[in-house]
Protein backbone atom coordinates (compact mmCIF):
# COMPACT_ATOMS: atom_id res chain seq x y z
CA UNK A 1 0.00 0.00 0.00
CA UNK A 2 1.88 3.20 1.09
CA UNK A 3 -0.19 5.39 -0.63
CA UNK A 4 -3.60 6.21 -1.57
CA UNK A 5 -5.05 8.56 -4.79
CA UNK A 6 -8.53 8.88 -5.61
CA UNK A 7 -8.36 9.10 -9.63
CA UNK A 8 -11.27 11.97 -10.14
CA UNK A 9 -10.50 15.32 -11.55
CA UNK A 10 -11.86 17.45 -8.88
CA UNK A 11 -10.94 15.23 -6.24
CA UNK A 12 -7.52 14.24 -6.48
CA UNK A 13 -6.07 13.38 -3.07
CA UNK A 14 -2.60 11.71 -2.26
CA UNK A 15 -2.04 10.53 1.28
CA UNK A 16 1.81 9.84 1.39
CA UNK A 17 3.35 10.93 -1.24
CA UNK A 18 5.69 13.72 -1.72
CA UNK A 19 7.48 16.03 -3.24
CA UNK A 20 11.08 14.99 -1.31
CA UNK A 21 13.95 17.52 -1.61
CA UNK A 22 17.40 15.43 -0.71
CA UNK A 23 19.62 17.46 1.77
CA UNK A 24 22.66 15.37 1.93
CA UNK A 25 21.46 12.51 3.69
CA UNK A 26 17.77 13.90 4.71
CA UNK A 27 14.70 13.67 2.54
CA UNK A 28 12.49 16.51 3.21
CA UNK A 29 8.89 16.99 2.17
CA UNK A 30 9.33 19.97 -0.52
CA UNK A 31 5.76 20.40 -0.80
CA UNK A 32 5.16 21.22 2.95
CA UNK A 33 8.19 23.96 2.84
CA UNK A 34 6.50 25.65 -0.14
CA UNK A 35 3.03 26.38 1.51
CA UNK A 36 4.74 26.83 5.00
CA UNK A 37 6.66 29.95 3.15
CA UNK A 38 3.78 30.78 1.28
CA UNK A 39 1.75 31.26 4.74
CA UNK A 40 5.07 33.28 6.61
CA UNK A 41 5.08 35.75 3.47
CA UNK A 42 1.32 36.27 3.27
CA UNK A 43 1.57 36.97 7.60
CA UNK A 44 4.30 38.58 6.71
CA UNK A 45 3.20 41.05 4.42
CA UNK A 46 -0.03 41.52 6.10
CA UNK A 47 1.45 42.67 9.22
CA UNK A 48 4.41 45.00 7.54
CA UNK A 49 1.26 45.92 5.66
CA UNK A 50 -0.71 46.77 7.96
CA UNK A 51 1.65 48.57 10.44
CA UNK A 52 3.33 51.17 7.68
CA UNK A 53 1.31 54.06 8.26
CA UNK A 54 -0.33 53.82 11.69
CA UNK A 55 -2.77 56.57 12.90
CA UNK A 56 -5.15 56.84 15.80
CA UNK A 57 -7.92 56.03 14.60
CA UNK A 58 -7.07 52.38 12.84
CA UNK A 59 -8.55 52.11 9.62
CA UNK A 60 -8.75 48.54 7.59
CA UNK A 61 -5.70 46.43 7.85
CA UNK A 62 -4.63 48.22 11.12
CA UNK A 63 -7.55 47.42 12.67
CA UNK A 64 -7.94 43.98 11.98
CA UNK A 65 -4.09 43.78 13.56
CA UNK A 66 -5.31 45.55 16.58
CA UNK A 67 -8.16 43.21 16.83
CA UNK A 68 -5.87 40.00 15.93
CA UNK A 69 -3.51 41.98 19.18
CA UNK A 70 -6.41 41.83 20.96
CA UNK A 71 -7.24 38.77 21.05
CA UNK A 72 -3.96 37.04 21.72
CA UNK A 73 -3.72 39.30 24.49
CA UNK A 74 -6.51 37.99 25.84
CA UNK A 75 -5.82 34.58 25.38
CA UNK A 76 -2.32 34.93 26.99
CA UNK A 77 -3.48 36.64 29.88
CA UNK A 78 -6.61 34.52 30.97
CA UNK A 79 -3.92 31.65 30.73
CA UNK A 80 -0.51 32.44 31.35
CA UNK A 81 -1.92 35.02 33.97
CA UNK A 82 -0.73 38.47 34.82
CA UNK A 83 2.96 38.75 35.59
CA UNK A 84 4.65 36.33 32.86
CA UNK A 85 1.92 36.83 29.74
CA UNK A 86 3.61 39.89 28.26
CA UNK A 87 6.58 37.52 27.78
CA UNK A 88 5.09 34.71 26.27
CA UNK A 89 2.51 36.58 24.10
CA UNK A 90 4.45 36.84 20.81
CA UNK A 91 5.11 33.12 20.60
CA UNK A 92 1.55 32.28 21.30
CA UNK A 93 0.75 34.76 18.76
CA UNK A 94 2.87 33.39 16.41
CA UNK A 95 1.70 30.10 17.05
CA UNK A 96 -2.21 30.79 16.66
CA UNK A 97 -1.52 32.99 13.46
CA UNK A 98 0.74 30.64 11.41
CA UNK A 99 -1.67 27.58 12.27
CA UNK A 100 -4.40 29.31 11.68
CA UNK A 101 -3.67 30.55 8.24
CA UNK A 102 -2.15 27.24 7.01
CA UNK A 103 -5.42 25.41 8.19
CA UNK A 104 -7.62 28.18 6.08
CA UNK A 105 -4.76 28.39 3.41
CA UNK A 106 -4.91 24.93 2.73
CA UNK A 107 -8.91 24.92 2.85
CA UNK A 108 -9.02 28.24 0.61
CA UNK A 109 -6.70 28.42 -1.60
CA UNK A 110 -6.89 26.09 -4.88
CA UNK A 111 -3.72 24.75 -4.25
CA UNK A 112 -5.21 21.72 -6.91
CA UNK A 113 -4.48 24.36 -9.81
CA UNK A 114 -0.44 23.79 -9.83
CA UNK A 115 0.85 20.42 -10.48
CA UNK A 116 3.91 18.88 -8.53
CA UNK A 117 5.66 16.19 -10.47
CA UNK A 118 4.68 13.98 -6.79
CA UNK A 119 2.59 14.99 -3.81
CA UNK A 120 0.26 18.16 -4.20
CA UNK A 121 0.34 21.33 -1.82
CA UNK A 122 -1.78 21.46 0.68
CA UNK A 123 -2.12 23.04 4.47
CA UNK A 124 1.64 22.84 5.82
CA UNK A 125 -0.66 21.34 9.11
CA UNK A 126 -1.40 18.65 7.32
CA UNK A 127 2.60 16.84 7.82
CA UNK A 128 2.75 14.94 10.87
CA UNK A 129 6.36 16.92 10.89
CA UNK A 130 5.13 20.34 11.02
CA UNK A 131 2.60 19.61 14.02
CA UNK A 132 5.26 17.26 15.70
CA UNK A 133 7.95 20.60 15.39
CA UNK A 134 5.11 22.79 16.70
CA UNK A 135 4.32 20.61 19.53
CA UNK A 136 8.05 20.38 20.63
CA UNK A 137 8.87 23.80 20.49
CA UNK A 138 5.93 24.31 22.90
CA UNK A 139 7.37 22.12 25.00
CA UNK A 140 11.20 23.60 24.81
CA UNK A 141 9.60 26.60 25.61
CA UNK A 142 7.13 25.67 28.76
CA UNK A 143 10.22 23.98 30.10
CA UNK A 144 12.12 27.51 29.23
CA UNK A 145 9.37 29.53 31.19
CA UNK A 146 9.50 27.48 34.09
CA UNK A 147 13.15 27.17 34.58
CA UNK A 148 13.82 31.29 33.16
CA UNK A 149 11.31 32.57 35.95
CA UNK A 150 11.70 29.59 38.60
CA UNK A 151 15.24 28.51 38.61
CA UNK A 152 15.57 25.09 39.63
CA UNK A 153 12.00 25.53 41.86
CA UNK A 154 10.54 24.99 38.72
CA UNK A 155 10.74 21.03 39.74
CA UNK A 156 8.79 20.93 42.76
CA UNK A 157 5.83 21.56 40.06
CA UNK A 158 6.38 17.69 39.59
CA UNK A 159 6.22 17.18 43.04
CA UNK A 160 3.48 19.61 43.60
CA UNK A 161 0.47 18.37 45.74
CA UNK A 162 2.11 14.78 47.02
CA UNK A 163 5.47 12.89 45.42
CA UNK A 164 2.95 10.25 44.35
CA UNK A 165 1.96 12.47 41.16
CA UNK A 166 6.06 12.45 39.85
CA UNK A 167 5.74 9.69 37.42
CA UNK A 168 2.25 11.45 36.13
CA UNK A 169 3.89 14.23 35.56
CA UNK A 170 7.12 12.85 34.06
CA UNK A 171 4.64 10.93 31.74
CA UNK A 172 2.34 14.47 30.95
CA UNK A 173 5.82 15.70 29.44
CA UNK A 174 5.67 13.12 27.08
CA UNK A 175 2.11 12.92 26.01
CA UNK A 176 1.75 16.67 26.07
CA UNK A 177 3.33 17.33 22.09
CA UNK A 178 2.14 13.64 21.39
CA UNK A 179 -1.56 15.02 22.05
CA UNK A 180 -0.60 18.55 20.92
CA UNK A 181 0.53 17.40 17.72
CA UNK A 182 -1.53 14.42 16.83
CA UNK A 183 -4.63 16.75 17.30
CA UNK A 184 -3.79 19.17 14.93
CA UNK A 185 -2.49 16.99 11.92
CA UNK A 186 -5.31 14.01 12.52
CA UNK A 187 -8.22 17.21 12.22
CA UNK A 188 -5.98 19.15 9.22
CA UNK A 189 -5.99 15.47 7.52
CA UNK A 190 -9.62 14.56 8.49
CA UNK A 191 -11.27 17.28 7.07
CA UNK A 192 -8.76 17.14 3.92
CA UNK A 193 -9.99 13.26 3.49
CA UNK A 194 -13.47 14.23 4.31
CA UNK A 195 -13.89 16.83 1.74
CA UNK A 196 -12.13 14.31 -0.55
CA UNK A 197 -13.82 11.07 0.25
CA UNK A 198 -17.16 13.32 -0.49
CA UNK A 199 -16.20 15.08 -3.58
CA UNK A 200 -15.35 11.45 -4.85
CA UNK A 201 -19.29 10.10 -4.22
CA UNK A 202 -21.22 13.03 -4.55
CA UNK A 203 -19.25 15.78 -6.38
CA UNK A 204 -22.12 18.27 -6.38
CA UNK A 205 -23.13 20.61 -3.62
CA UNK A 206 -23.58 18.19 -0.80
CA UNK A 207 -19.03 18.75 0.28
CA UNK A 208 -20.18 22.27 0.36
CA UNK A 209 -21.30 22.38 4.20
CA UNK A 210 -18.92 19.67 5.17
CA UNK A 211 -16.27 22.17 3.85
CA UNK A 212 -17.57 25.21 5.97
CA UNK A 213 -17.33 22.51 9.02
CA UNK A 214 -13.92 21.80 7.63
CA UNK A 215 -13.08 25.51 7.93
CA UNK A 216 -14.73 25.71 11.46
CA UNK A 217 -12.61 23.30 12.90
CA UNK A 218 -9.64 24.65 11.62
CA UNK A 219 -10.32 27.58 13.13
CA UNK A 220 -11.11 25.87 16.93
CA UNK A 221 -7.88 23.73 15.84
CA UNK A 222 -5.61 26.59 15.74
CA UNK A 223 -7.42 28.27 18.60
CA UNK A 224 -6.78 25.35 21.13
CA UNK A 225 -3.36 24.64 19.85
CA UNK A 226 -2.54 28.53 21.26
CA UNK A 227 -4.80 27.96 24.24
CA UNK A 228 -3.37 24.47 25.01
CA UNK A 229 0.65 25.96 24.56
CA UNK A 230 -0.38 29.24 26.91
CA UNK A 231 -2.35 26.22 29.19
CA UNK A 232 1.41 24.39 29.41
CA UNK A 233 2.83 27.84 30.17
CA UNK A 234 1.39 29.22 32.47
CA UNK A 235 1.64 26.11 34.47
CA UNK A 236 5.02 26.05 34.31
CA UNK A 237 5.55 29.87 35.80
CA UNK A 238 2.76 29.34 38.04
CA UNK A 239 4.11 29.96 41.95
CA UNK A 240 3.02 27.43 44.22
CA UNK A 241 2.24 28.53 47.98
CA UNK B 1 2.18 -7.40 2.32
CA UNK B 2 0.92 -10.74 2.50
CA UNK B 3 -2.85 -10.95 2.77
CA UNK B 4 -3.66 -11.85 6.46
CA UNK B 5 -1.92 -8.53 7.67
CA UNK B 6 -3.94 -6.61 5.27
CA UNK B 7 -7.39 -8.10 6.34
CA UNK B 8 -5.91 -7.75 9.69
CA UNK B 9 -5.14 -3.92 9.37
CA UNK B 10 -8.08 -3.20 7.62
CA UNK B 11 -10.02 -4.51 10.25
CA UNK B 12 -8.15 -2.77 13.11
CA UNK B 13 -8.33 0.79 11.06
CA UNK B 14 -12.12 0.27 10.99
CA UNK B 15 -12.34 -0.90 15.06
CA UNK B 16 -10.11 2.41 15.74
CA UNK B 17 -12.51 5.08 14.55
CA UNK B 18 -15.63 3.07 15.47
CA UNK B 19 -14.71 2.04 18.85
CA UNK B 20 -12.86 5.66 19.62
CA UNK B 21 -16.17 7.30 18.53
CA UNK B 22 -18.10 5.39 21.39
CA UNK B 23 -16.74 7.52 24.46
CA UNK B 24 -16.10 11.11 22.05
CA UNK B 25 -20.10 10.43 21.65
CA UNK B 26 -21.27 9.98 25.16
CA UNK B 27 -19.26 12.91 26.02
CA UNK B 28 -20.41 15.25 23.80
CA UNK B 29 -24.07 14.21 24.18
CA UNK B 30 -23.21 14.76 27.92
CA UNK B 31 -21.34 17.80 27.54
CA UNK B 32 -24.81 19.04 25.52
CA UNK B 33 -27.03 18.54 27.51
CA UNK B 34 -25.30 20.44 30.38
CA UNK B 35 -24.81 23.47 27.87
CA UNK B 36 -28.67 23.30 26.88
CA UNK B 37 -30.13 23.19 30.63
CA UNK B 38 -27.58 26.45 31.30
CA UNK B 39 -29.10 28.28 28.87
CA UNK B 40 -32.38 27.30 29.52
CA UNK B 41 -31.55 28.41 33.15
CA UNK B 42 -29.81 31.47 32.11
CA UNK B 43 -30.04 32.53 28.22
CA UNK B 44 -27.77 35.28 28.69
CA UNK B 45 -25.01 33.78 29.06
CA UNK B 46 -25.45 31.83 25.81
CA UNK B 47 -22.75 33.27 23.96
CA UNK B 48 -20.05 32.09 26.76
CA UNK B 49 -21.42 28.74 27.18
CA UNK B 50 -21.44 27.89 23.32
CA UNK B 51 -17.84 29.34 23.03
CA UNK B 52 -16.90 26.77 25.79
CA UNK B 53 -19.51 24.02 24.86
CA UNK B 54 -17.44 24.15 21.01
CA UNK B 55 -13.82 24.53 22.57
CA UNK B 56 -14.92 21.03 24.88
CA UNK B 57 -16.02 19.75 21.83
CA UNK B 58 -12.82 19.94 19.76
CA UNK B 59 -11.07 18.23 22.65
CA UNK B 60 -13.44 15.36 22.85
CA UNK B 61 -13.30 15.30 19.41
CA UNK B 62 -9.66 14.82 19.05
CA UNK B 63 -10.14 11.23 21.19
CA UNK B 64 -11.67 10.03 18.05
CA UNK B 65 -9.01 11.93 15.69
CA UNK B 66 -6.53 9.67 17.58
CA UNK B 67 -7.90 6.65 16.41
CA UNK B 68 -8.30 8.27 13.55
CA UNK B 69 -4.92 8.82 13.07
CA UNK B 70 -4.11 4.99 14.08
CA UNK B 71 -6.63 3.85 11.55
CA UNK B 72 -4.46 6.18 8.77
CA UNK B 73 -1.30 4.60 9.76
CA UNK B 74 -2.65 0.84 9.68
CA UNK B 75 -3.65 1.73 6.19
CA UNK B 76 -0.83 3.86 4.52
CA UNK B 77 2.07 3.62 6.81
CA UNK B 78 1.90 0.54 8.00
CA UNK B 79 5.18 -0.75 10.05
CA UNK B 80 4.34 -4.17 9.52
CA UNK B 81 3.75 -4.36 5.85
CA UNK B 82 7.44 -5.96 5.65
Amino acid sequence: MGSLSFAFPFAELEVGQHLYWEFGNFRLHGQVFMTSWIVIGALLALVVVGTRKMERDPRGVQNLLEFLWDYIRDLARTQIGEKAYRDWMPFIGTLFLFIFVSNWGGALVPWKLIHLPSGELGAPTADINTTVALALLVSLSYFYAGLSRKGLRYFEYYVHPTPIMLPFKIVEDFTKPLSLSFRLFGNILADELVVAVLVFLVPLVLPIPVMFLGLFTSAIQALIFATLAAYYIGEAVEEHH
Amino acid sequence: MDSITTAASVVAAGLAVGLGAIGPGIGQGSAAQGAVEGIARQPEAEGKIRGTLLLSFAFMESLTIYGLVVALVLLFANPFAG
